[in-house]
C-alpha cells in the first residue's frame, strides 16, 4: 500500500469530517458528493463555486439596500436572505444557512442593525466555507495525482 | 456502497466520447423533430451552467420516445443545476428553465408566441419550484391545468417552506407531489413512480424506466420535513448520454436583488402576483 496515498486519504477523510462535526457542512453536502461520479468530477466543486458567486452578488446587493439608514428596502433585502438561504440549503452550507435565519428575524422587524451584523456575519461564513471547500478539493486532486481514490465518507 | 472514486482523465475522456458518439448515433438515427421551439428561447448557456454533462454541445440530441422528459423550473441557479443532476442520474432528460413564464413558452401556451413546430412536444413531469418573481409555482401550476395539451401531465412543486396552507393549495389545484427542499436523490427516486403508474404510453412506446425507485412508507404529503436520506447511495444510475438543455431568459439572469427588472417576463403577461397570504416574497418592485 502507498503509505503517501494512505497518509493523504486520511488527511483527507479527517478534514471533511472535521468540517462536518463544526457545522460547516450537513447532510445535504453529503447527497451532492453522492451526485458526482467518474463523467463528473467536478460536479461539487463547480456547484459550490456558483454558490460562492451567488453570495457574493446578493451580499453586495443587499449591503446597498441596507445603506442609507433612512432608506433601507427591507423587502429587498428580505428577498435576498430568502434566496441565499435556499442556496446554502441547497448545497449544505449549514452555518451559512444558519446566519439566514436570523437575518430573515431582523428583516421581519426591520432591525436594521441587526441586518447589517447578520449581513457581516453570513459574509464571514460564506468566505471561511469557500476557503474550507478550496483546501478540501486540493487535498483530492493532491490524492488523484498520488493514484489514489477519494474516500468515500459516511457521515 | 462504493468503495471510491477513481477519476483519471482517460476515463473521463472516454465517458465524453462515448457520448459524443452516441448522441451522434441519436441524431443520424432518429429523424424525430427536436424538442426546441425554433423561436430561438435557448440563449448562450454559460459555461458555468453546463456542469456535469461532459458534452460541449449546446443543443439536445432530438428526444428519445423512450426516455422520460422532465420539465424543471427554478428561479435559483443553483437548485436548477443540482435539480437537473438529480433527474439526469435517475435517467431523465431534463430541460431546465428560470421562470414559469420560460415555462409557458416551452410548452407553447404562450399566447403570442408561435407554437413549436411539431405535433407535441413530450413532457411527461414537470417540477417547479413555488417561490419564484413574476410568476410562482402555483400560478404555473394553474396555467398548465388549464392547458388542455398538458393538463394531465404530472406537475411537482418544491419549496424551501413546509407551509401547510401552500402545501393544500397546490394539491387542490391538481399538484401530483410537494417536494420540500433541499430535494434529495430519494425524492426524485420516487417520482419517477408517477411516470410509471400515470402516464399514458402511446403507440406502444416503451418506458424503460429503471424500477430501482426508494420505498417510502409514508406518502410524499407530509407535514414534517423528508427525513435525511441515508449518506450513501447503493448504486449509481449510469449517466444518459443526454446533454443538458437549458434555457435562460433572454435578458440578464434576475436574481431579485438585481436593479434591472427583476422578472425575466414581459409585464403585460403576467397574471396577478401570487396572494400576500402565501407570504411568497419574490416580487420586489424596483
Amino acid at each position: 500500500m502507498n503509505t503517501a496515498v494512505a497518509r493523504l486519504q486520511r488527511q483527507f477523510q479527517d478534514y471533511i469530517v472535521s468540517l462536518y462535526q463544526q457545522g460547516f457542512l450537513d447532510n445535504q453536502f453529503t447527497e451532492l458528493r453522492n451526485l458526482q461520479d467518474e463523467g463528473t468530477p467536478d460536479f461539487v466543486s463547480e456547484v459550490v463555486s456558483l454558490f460562492f458567486d451567488d453570495c457574493a452578488k446578493l451580499i453586495k446587493n443587499m449591503s446597498r439596500s441596507l445603506e442609507q439608514p433612512e432608506n433601507v428596502d427591507f423587502k429587498q433585502v428580505d428577498s435576498g436572505v430568502h434566496q441565499l438561504k435556499g442556496s446554502s440549503s441547497s448545497v449544505g452550507a449549514r452555518r451559512v444557512k444558519n446566519v439566514c435565519i436570523s437575518f430573515k428575524e431582523c428583516c421581519d422587524v426591520q432591525n436594521r442593525e441587526g441586518c447589517l451584523r447578520c449581513l457581516q456575519q453570513v459574509d464571514y461564513e460564506y468566505k471561511v466555507l469557500k476557503t474550507k471547500l478550496q483546501d478540501l478539493f486540493k487535498l483530492e486532486q493532491r490524492i488523484l495525482q498520488a493514484g489514489g481514490t477519494i474516500p468515500q465518507v459516511d457521515i | 456502497n462504493r468503495n471510491g472514486w477513481r477519476r483519471s482523465r482517460r476515463s473521463k475522456a472516454k465517458t465524453e466520447l462515448s457520448s459524443l458518439s452516441l448522441v451522434s448515433l441519436f441524431s443520424l438515427l432518429f429523424c424525430l423533430q427536436r424538442a426546441m421551439p425554433r423561436d430561438g428561447a435557448v440563449s448562450c448557456i454559460q459555461r458555468s451552467e453546463m456542469i456535469g454533462i461532459g458534452i460541449g454541445e449546446l443543443e439536445s440530441p432530438p428526444l428519445d420516445s423512450d426516455q422520460v422528459h422532465v420539465l424543471a423550473v427554478d428561479d435559483s441557479l443553483v437548485d436548477r443545476i443540482v435539480i437537473e443532476r438529480l433527474l439526469r442520474i435517475t435517467s431523465c432528460k431534463v430541460t431546465a428553465v428560470d421562470s414559469g413564464w420560460r415555462a409557458l413558452e416551452f410548452l407553447g401556451l404562450q399566447e403570442d408566441k408561435a407554437s413549436v413546430e411539431f405535433d407535441r412536444l413530450k413532457v411527461d413531469l414537470i417540477i417547479t419550484d413555488y417561490c419564484m418573481p413574476g410568476m410562482t409555482g402555483y400560478e404555473l401550476l394553474k396555467k398548465i391545468k388549464e392547458s388542455t395539451s398538458f393538463r394531465e401531465v404530472p406537475v411537482v412543486i418544491m419549496s424551501s417552506e413546509n407551509v401547510l396552507t401552500r402545501i393544500d393549495r397546490c394539491l387542490e389545484e391538481g399538484a401530483e407531489d410537494f417536494l420540500l427542499k433541499p430535494v434529495k436523490l430519494a425524492d426524485v427516486k420516487r417520482l419517477r413512480n408517477y411516470l410509471t403508474r400515470d402516464v399514458k404510453v402511446s403507440d406502444g412506446n416503451k418506458r424503460s424506466i429503471p424500477e430501482d425507485v426508494s420505498r417510502f412508507s409514508s406518502p410524499a404529503l407530509i407535514t414534517s420535513p423528508t427525513p435525511p436520506s441515508s449518506s450513501s447511495i447503493t448504486s449509481m444510475e449510469s449517466l444518459d448520454s443526454s446533454s443538458l438543455v437549458e434555457f435562460v431568459s433572454s435578458s440578464p439572469p434576475s436574481p431579485v436583488v438585481d436593479d434591472d427588472s427583476l422578472t425575466s417576463s414581459p409585464e403585460s403577461l403576467m397574471s396577478p402576483v401570487d396572494s400576500p397570504i402565501d407570504g411568497c416574497r419574490l416580487d420586489v418592485d424596483h
